[in-house]
């Protein structure tokens, strides 16, 4: 007998972590919630619809690639990368996205708000939004306003309102925080679609549902390219909601090691990063018990990468415990080896990926060389790199 | 018997509701606390509620959002609000003191060691704003066990069963908020208010507090007609805001507003 794997308990704990830690006035909203979610995830009429979306909206199943040469060069395990790039709007974020939407309008809410800090979760928010006639807000700290310029302009163009968030640090922490408000003010007919598998429950377990088409696909892929099981995964962890959608159908299968890959930044020993697994503490932040990137009076300290996507002070609770029990091994890639992956697929493969991907890229060409040729490595290649060429330019004193 | 208790009783006693401020410790500087709550006491303060600045307080306000990133650039910790706290009661053994904030600052110094260093300080109550009942087992025990109220809040859409849920974890008083939103934010519908205190009421013995939106003498009077408890925070912090390099005029239009509404109450 085994112990099948099956967290996170009734009220949402995966052991110490997760949990519902939040304002009074948001109880009501989060047990609705809880009960519609848990409802439709046994109503089969729901999941077709869902299924169908998956297929002619959003493109999938999405490919999983065996990237030979880069594989060859590296002279070690056969790397295949699961191709969530390929997705309508460019990323894993609109498997969620979709999954919430048709739930909102379930449930009978008009509205919509959303946090993002890249952009690509209020771009894939929008996107929704708009298919389905939903009213859209999106929240983003006013620097990363500015420095996803794009973005911004395209969740304009898909009629969402994007409010600048200028309270604390002005990035994805605060507009999580400012999107807690709205939903507090506008409880009756507002949605929150929140991206990543944190906040209160049920969003770490619901965001994780709605990604597990991720390793489900990649598993059944897997084993008709090659007959077998990986025999290692490799993520980048910022939220952790395309990492743990890939890592969630194989938590079971022993043989099979599993990587989740955070934000050096600048580097852990220096401070200034965005790796609360690798160097942070439990505590407690928008919803959930968590590790968490906190100083010594509990401060959320600022975080720092070169992508604004794995830039956030905590992390799904489910990761916080499959780093706890062992399951998963958390580790971390600097700014400067990210840019290594960035360059290696874009030249080798001829892929350009995100900066958030690049990190579990990075990973893959420290682990691959350590594994013989007949073992296998599958890839979550989260984003495209479309989004990030202002930044990549920009380090490299290009003007575009 | 706690300090809360002593005091809510002595207030029905003689017929008079609680005025309870509140100010965040350490804004606009940390020298600026103790002093402006013995003040807020000669006032006619019954109680305070002491804000312990935190760096993402998602249930407040841009005011007290504002406050917070003003004590946290003076290092405003929840040891130095302890500190602050203990060295109020060095002049001031009876007015309650309730520290309200978020829960990080207590799971990043250890519930216990937080319930002791509180204890020590003298604090008489605990309001941890993202600490529902549901995960507040441990915390409350910990309190209790060390005559501190814990403080729950309600909520316009607090169900009944939820009100006596909270009745039965709470004590002290309970802190309804009084609308849908944050800290500072909008107006009171007082017939909505007069609905839900009375449903509220049906469900629970202990002291109703109520808060968010009551910004002048007249809302506290009318507050004050249906609730044991008047929490006025951001209309006070907007003073000390509006007057950051005149410390003194800050001090001067806080006693002033805590005059008002205590008269106002009285009358």
């Amino acid at each position: 007998m085994t112990d099948m794997y099956n967290m996170p308990d009734e009220r949402g704990h995966f052991g110490p972590y997760g949990g519902v830690f939040v304002a009074e006035t948001l109880m009501p909203a989060i047990t609705e919630l809880n009960e519609a979610y848990q409802r439709y995830l046994k109503d089969p009429g729901f999941m077709a619809e869902l299924d169908d979306d998956l297929k002619h909206y959003v493109g999938r199943p999405s490919p999983l690639y065996h990237a030979q040469r880069w594989s060859k060069g590296l002279g070690g395990a056969q790397i295949y990368l699961k191709r969530e790039d390929l997705n309508h709007t460019g990323a894993h974020k609109v498997n969620n996205t979709v999954g919430q939407a048709l739930l909102a309008k379930r449930m009978g809410k008009t509205r919509i708000i959303a946090e993002t800090g890249a952009g690509q979760h209020g771009v894939a928010t929008a996107t929704v939004a708009a298919r389905l006639g939903l009213e859209c807000v999106v929240y983003m700290g006013a620097v990363d306003v500015k420095r996803q310029k794009l973005n911004v302009y395209r969740m304009k163009l898909l009629g969402a309102t994007v409010i600048p968030v200028e309270s604390g640090s002005r990035t994805l922490k605060d507009a999580l925080n400012e999107a807690m408000r709205d939903w507090v003010t506008n409880i009756d007919d507002t949605f929150y679609i929140i991206g990543t598998v944190a906040g209160p429950h049920p969003y770490p377990a619901m965001v994780r549902d709605f990604q597990t088409i991720i390793g489900r696909e990649a598993k059944q892929q897997c084993q008709e390219l090659t007959g077998k099981l990986p025999d290692a995964l490799v993520a980048c962890v910022g939220g952790g909601s395309n990492a743990i959608g890939l890592f969630h159908p194989f938590i079971d299968d022993s043989s099979v090691k599993i990587y989740g890959v955070e934000a050096a930044g600048d580097g852990v020993e220096t401070g200034r990063h965005s790796a609360p697994l690798c160097a942070g503490r439990p505590g407690v932040l928008h919803g959930n018990r968590t590790y968490l990137m906190a100083n010594d009076d509990g401060g959320i300290i600022e975080t720092h990468s070169i992508s604004a996507g794995l830039d956030y002070p905590g992390v799904g609770p489910e990761h916080s415990w499959l780093k706890d029990i062992g399951r998963v091994d958390y580790v971390n890639i600097n700014d400067n080896e990210a840019l290594e992956g960035f360059h290696a697929l874009t030249k080798l493969e001829g892929i350009i990926p995100a900066l958030e991907s690049s990190h579990a890229l990075a990973y893959t060409m420290k682990l691959a060389p350590t594994m013989s040729h007949d073992k296998t490595i599958i890839v979550s290649l989260s984003g495209r790199g479309d989004k990030d060429m202002h930044t990549m330019a920009e380090r490299e004193g290009i003007q575009i | 018997m706690s300090r809360l208790k002593t005091r809510f009783e002595a207030l029905a006693e003689s017929g008079r509701k609680a005025l309870i401020p509140f100010i965040t410790a350490g804004d606009p500087n940390p020298d600026f606390t103790v002093p402006m709550l013995h003040a807020l006491v000669a006032a006619g303060a019954d109680v305070i509620e002491v804000g312990v600045p935190f760096s993402d307080p998602m249930a407040d306000g841009p005011v007290i959002q504002r406050a917070s990133e003003r004590a946290l650039e003076h290092n405003m910790g929840m040891s130095s609000v302890l500190a602050l706290v203990t060295e109020f009661r060095k002049k001031d053994q009876l007015t309650p003191i309730v520290l309200m904030g978020y829960l990080n600052p207590i799971e990043i110094m250890g519930y216990e060691a937080f319930a002791n260093t509180a204890q020590r300080a003298e604090v008489d109550g605990v309001l941890t704003v993202d600490l529902p009942p549901e995960e507040a087992e441990e915390c409350v025990a910990l309190l209790k066990a060390r005559n501190i109220d814990p403080i729950f809040l309600l909520a316009p859409n607090s169900p009944p069963e939820r009100i006596r849920k909270i009745d039965a974890v709470g004590s002290g008083y309970l802190y309804y908020v009084s609308l849908k939103g944050v800290t500072g934010a909008g107006h009171l519908d007082m017939e909505d208010v007069k609905r839900k205190l009375a449903e509220i009421r049906e469900n629970t013995d202990l002291p109703i507090g109520v808060g968010f939106g009551i910004k002048d003498a007249e809302t506290a009077k009318t507050i004050s007609a249906l609730a044991d408890g008047v929490v006025v925070g951001s209309a006070f912090i907007k003073k000390i805001e509006e007057n950051l390099d005149n410390v003194e005029k800050v001090k001067a239009e806080i006693i002033a507003l805590t005059k008002s509404m205590r008269q106002a109450m009285d009358s």
